[in-house]
């Protein structure tokens, strides 16, 4: 599934052991795609000595918080779920 | 060790520069050179500082972490036997 900027997405929240880039403080939360980054190696796999292929989309996703700030983090597209 | 700079706390940032120590210049070289020959990559190097148990990572400067790290990887890969590192700084 890839995603556009405007896109409104909840970042997965299963398990996970093992290395992985997506903050466990997002994991969960509700935020909206700005921007859809290049695709990398998956760091899941590339950190334990695969090749980390195929590469996965990355995006810039927006989380807002009360009082008006955001957080922005990228997150790798297999995190992203499609918000209902 | 994962998302350390998720936690919460009351406790305030530190913003201070400070200037960087002769072999923390030296180790920062040494791990990228490590990665620019293909010899380790930035996952593994991250991984490795994941797998440091917490007191020990909570005790250590920045770049000790990468001198950990980097000690780790390099003894997976069989670059560095286990110890040899020890031995010969003692030595």
């Amino acid at each position: 599934m890839t995603f556009a900027a405007g896109d409104d997405v909840v970042v997965s929240s299963r398990e996970h052991t093992g290395h992985n880039r997506t903050p466990g403080y997002l994991k969960g939360r509700r935020g909206t795609v700005v921007r859809a980054h290049d695709s990398f190696r998956n760091p899941e796999t590339h950190a334990y000595g695969g090749d980390g292929l195929p590469k996965e989309r990355l995006y810039l996703v927006s989380f807002a918080l009360t009082g008006g700030d955001r957080v922005l983090a990228d997150i790798f597209e297999h995190w992203l779920e499609r918000a209902a | 060790m994962h998302d350390r700079g998720g936690w919460p706390t009351q406790a305030p940032i530190d913003r201070r520069e400070h200037d960087l120590a002769d072999w923390e210049l030296l180790m920062d070289a040494l791990e990228n050179t490590l990665e620019a020959r293909g010899v380790m990559n930035t996952d593994e190097m991250r991984r490795g500082i994941e797998s440091m148990p917490l007191a020990e990572y909570e005790s250590v400067s920045y770049y000790e972490r990468w001198l950990f790290t980097t000690e780790t990887i390099l003894e997976e890969k069989g670059v560095l036997l286990p110890g040899e590192l020890d031995e010969r700084v003692s030595s």
